[in-house]
C-alpha cells in the first residue's frame, strides 16, 4: 500500500499552464499519475497536451472528480491557490513553491486547520511525493524510485530524497511511498504525520528518515517514534558542520543559538532507538542490511 | 535580513512605535550635525550585528560637543568581535526608571506565532529564561486572529509591568505585532522596552530580522541593503545570484539543493577535510549558473580542490557538464574540479565531460569517493 496517495488518485495542477507546472505537470502524466485537469484563471476551456483545464479548482473538481492538487504557482500567488484548492474541495494539497512569506505560510496553516479539517497540505517548497508505480506528484524523477516496498522515506530536503531513493533503487529495495515535507519553516504536512503513516501502511516494513538542521521537528518525531513506531527507522541529518546563525538555502534550516543543531537531533532520535547515520549512502547501506534481514 | 538596530528604529517608527530621536552618521563631522539637530545629551552607538557592543565600548553617553567628538572618533573603525564599525547611530539620551522586554517570533513547533514579554528586560532574555523563566510571560497567537487590544491589556497585567506603563505598553505591542505581521518579520524584539521617570513608554533598542521570502512586497526593504564589510566572496556571490556561504575550509562545494549542500559539507567533513563554503546552485541550474559558481569558488585564495556535488532532479546534469566545460573556457580555474553526477541526464552529462577529462578534471561514481578526491587533492 502507499500513504496519502495510489494509483486511483485524480490530480489537477494549478498553474498548468506555466512553465514549472507545465513541465512536471506532463511529467506526473507520462509516469502514469491520473492527472485530470489544470488550473488557471482565465485559460478555462483550452488544454494542454490533452490536459482540460479550468478557470477555478471548484470547476476543475466538479468536472473531474479530481481529490488532489499539485499547486505551482509562483510565491505570490501559492497562499491563495492553497486555499482555493481546500474551497473548491480538494482534499490533498501539493505545493512545491518555494519562496513563500513565512506569514502567508502561518496564516495559511491555520486557516486549513480551522475551517477544512480535512485537507492535506504537504509543503510549501517539498519536492512532492511518489510513490513508486502508482502515483507521482511534484518534481521528483520517477526513474529513481523502484515500486514493490518495503521502504516508507520522509525527507525535508529534496535533492536529499532522490540521493535517498537512489541508494536504495540501486541496491533492489524498493519503496511504498516517498514522501518531500519541505524545508520551510511551517510544513503543512510533519515528520510525525507521515511516520505515523507508515506505521498504519502494513506494506511498509522499514522506514528512512531525512532531517536538517533548524526547528525541533526531529526531536518531536523522536518522541513520537519512541512512544509509538513499531518498525525500524534508520535517519540521516544534515548539517552537522553547518556554521550557526545562517540560513542554509531553506529558510527553515538554520541554527538559532544552541537550539536546532544536527547533533542535537541526532541524539535524540538515536535515545530512541533509531539507527542512525553519518550520511546518506550509510543511512542506504543500514537500510539495506535491514530489509535483507526482515 | 538582519537589520542594523537603527533600521530597526526606522522601520519601528513606520509602524507608530515610540523610539528615540536620532540619526546616523558615517564620520564624525557627520556625528556633530546630528547632535546639533536633536540636541545633548545624546547616546553615541556602534551599529553592527553582533551582540555585547556596551561591553566592548562601542555604546557611550556623550554630554557635549567633545565627548561626542571623542567618542565618535574612537567608535568609528572600532573592531567589535570581528565587525568593524563603519556606522554609529547617534539618539537623545533617555532617562530610565524601568526596563522591559518585548517580542514577536514564530513558533515553529506550535505553527502560530509566540509573544514575550517581561518585566526583567535590559539583559539577555536567555538568561532571564534560564534563571528566572517565571519573569517571562508568553502568549501564543494565532495568525488567522492576530493580536488585539483586550488581550495586549491582559497580557501586560500578566507579565506585572509597573500599572503606570500598561495602557501605553498594551497599544505598543499591539502595534510591534502589526509591524511584525504586516512588515514580514521573523523576529521583532524590544530590549530594552523602557519606561521613563516622566511615564513614557518608548523602544530604546531595536532587534529586527526581516523574512527576505517577502521582499517581493517590501520595496522600501531596498534602503536596508547596506551593509558593514562582507566577505568579498559572498559579495561577488550576491551579485551572481547564488546561494552561497563562506567558510574556512579548502575544499570549495557546489551542490544542487540545500539539504545535499549540507551534506557534501558533511560528507567532506567526515573524510577528513574542510569546506570552504556553502554553495547551493538550486533547482534548474544551467550552464550559465554553473559557470559563475565555479567563478565565485575560484576567487577564494584558500580553495585548493572544488567538489561538483550533482543530483539531477530538475538540474539537468548536462546543462551541468555543459557549465564546467564553459567555466573553464571562460576563467582560469586554478584548482582540480573533483565531479560526482547523478540524477536527470547523468549519462549525457558524463559523456559530455569524458573527452575533456584530466589530472585537474575528474569524475568519481559516489558522493563518498568523490569526497575522498577532493579532500586528497586539496592536502
Amino acid at each position: 500500500m502507499s500513504i496519502f496517495v495510489d494509483e486511483n488518485t485524480k490530480v489537477i495542477v494549478q498553474g498548468l499552464t506555466g512553465g514549472q507546472g507545465r513541465f512536471h505537470g506532463l511529467r506526473n502524466r507520462a509516469y502514469g499519475t491520473k492527472v485530470v485537469g489544470g488550473v488557471t484563471p482565465g485559460k478555462g476551456g483550452t488544454d494542454v497536451e490533452g490536459i482540460p483545464v479550468f478557470n477555478s479548482v471548484k470547476e476543475a473538481v466538479a468536472a473531474t472528480g479530481a481529490t488532489a492538487s499539485f499547486v505551482s504557482v509562483p510565491p505570490k500567488f501559492a497562499a491563495a491557490a492553497i486555499l482555493e484548492a481546500a474551497e473548491g474541495g480538494i482534499t490533498f494539497i501539493v505545493c512545491i513553491t518555494e519562496g513563500i512569506p513565512a506569514h502567508d505560510e502561518a496564516v495559511t496553516y491555520n486557516r486549513l486547520v480551522e475551517d477544512f479539517p480535512g485537507v492535506r497540505l504537504l509543503g510549501p517548497n517539498c519536492p512532492g511525493i511518489i510513490s513508486p508505480g502508482k502515483c507521482n506528484i511534484g518534481i521528483t524523477s520517477g526513474d529513481i524510485a523502484l515500486a514493490g516496498g518495503p521502504v516508507g522515506i520522509v525527507s525535508r530536503s529534496g535533492t536529499l530524497t532522490y540521493q535517498a531513493l537512489h541508494e536504495l533503487s540501486q541496491q533492489g529495495i524498493g519503496q511504498t511511498t516517498c514522501v518531500g515535507i519541505g524545508g520551510d519553516p511551517v510544513p503543512g504536512t510533519n515528520f510525525i504525520d507521515c511516520l505515523a503513516a507508515f506505521e498504519a501502511d502494513p506494506e511498509t516494513l522499514a522506514v528512512m528518515m531525512i532531517g536538517e538542521i533548524g526547528g525541533s521537528e526531529e526531536e518531536r518525531a523522536a518522541e513520537w517514534i519512541k512512544a509509538n513506531m513499531t518498525k525500524p527507522v534508520v535517519s540521516y541529518i544534515a548539517g552537522v558542520t553547518a556554521p550557526p546563525g545562517r540560513k542554509m538555502g531553506h529558510a527553515g534550516a538554520i541554527i538559532s543559538g544552541s537550539k536546532g543543531t544536527a547533533q542535537a537531533k541526532m541524539d535524540a532520535l538515536s535515545a530512541a532507538g533509531v539507527f542512525v547515520c553519518q550520511n546518506p549512502t550509510e543511512a542506504g547501506q543500514k537500510m539495506v542490511e535491514i530489509v535483507r534481514a526482515l | 535580513m538582519d537589520l542594523f538596530e537603527y533600521q530597526g528604529k526606522q522601520y519601528f517608527a513606520q509602524f507608530g512605535i515610540s523610539v528615540s530621536p536620532g540619526d546616523v552618521a558615517d564620520t564624525v563631522d557627520e556625528a556633530v550635525a546630528v547632535a546639533e539637530r536633536i540636541g545633548f545629551p545624546v547616546v553615541v552607538k556602534a551599529q553592527v550585528k553582533v551582540g555585547g557592543r556596551g561591553k566592548a565600548g562601542g555604546v557611550k553617553l556623550a554630554d557635549n560637543m567633545e565627548e561626542l567628538r571623542l567618542h565618535a572618533g574612537n567608535i568609528l573603525g572600532l573592531d567589535i568581535k570581528g565587525h568593524v564599525v563603519r556606522r554609529i547611530w547617534i539618539e537623545r539620551s533617555s532617562d530610565i526608571s524601568k526596563e522591559y522586554y518585548a517580542s514577536f517570533t514564530l513558533d515553529r513547533p506550535n505553527k502560530t506565532h509566540l509573544g514575550m514579554l517581561s518585566a526583567q528586560g535590559g539583559v539577555e532574555i536567555e538568561v532571564v529564561a534560564e534563571e528566572n523563566p517565571d519573569a517571562i510571560s508568553f502568549i501564543s497567537i494565532d495568525p488567522v486572529r492576530g493580536l488585539d487590544l483586550e488581550t495586549a491589556r491582559r497580557w501586560v497585567a500578566e507579565a506585572n509591568l509597573d500599572e503606570v506603563a500598561r495602557e501605553q505598553a498594551a497599544e505598543l505591542l499591539v502595534k510591534l505585532y502589526i509591524c511584525y505581521t504586516e512588515g514580514d518579520c521573523d523576529l521583532a524584539e524590544i530590549n530594552p522596552l523602557i519606561l521613563t521617570p516622566d511615564n513614557k513608554v518608548h523602544a530604546l533598542d531595536a532587534k529586527v530580522t526581516l523574512d527576505e521570502n517577502a521582499s517581493f512586497r517590501h520595496p522600501e526593504w531596498e534602503a536596508f541593503r547596506w551593509s558593514e564589510t562582507e566577505d568579498p566572496r559572498e559579495q561577488m556571490a550576491k551579485e551572481r545570484g547564488l546561494n552561497y556561504i563562506g567558510l574556512d575550509g579548502t575544499v570549495g562545494i557546489i551542490a544542487n539543493g540545500a539539504g545535499l549542500a549540507m551534506s557534501t559539507l558533511d560528507v567532506v567533513n567526515q573524510v577528513g577535510g574542510t569546506a570552504a563554503n556553502f554553495l547551493d546552485i538550486g533547482g534548474g541550474a544551467n550552464a550559465d549558473v554553473m559557470a559563475a559558481a565555479l567563478e565565485v569558488i575560484n576567487s577564494d585564495p584558500k580553495v585548493t580542490a572544488i567538489f561538483v556535488n550533482i543530483f539531477g532532479g530538475i538540474t539537468r546534469v548536462d546543462e551541468v557538464a555543459k557549465g564546467v566545460l564553459e567555466a573553464l573556457e571562460r576563467v582560469n580555474i586554478s584548482s582540480p574540479i573533483v565531479l560526482r553526477l547523478d540524477g536527470t541526464n547523468a549519462v549525457e552529462g558524463r559523456a559530455i565531460l569524458a573527452p575533456h577529462l584530466s589530472d585537474t578534471l575528474i569524475t568519481e561514481p559516489t558522493m563518498l569517493d568523490a569526497a575522498r578526491r577532493a579532500v586528497s587533492l586539496a592536502k
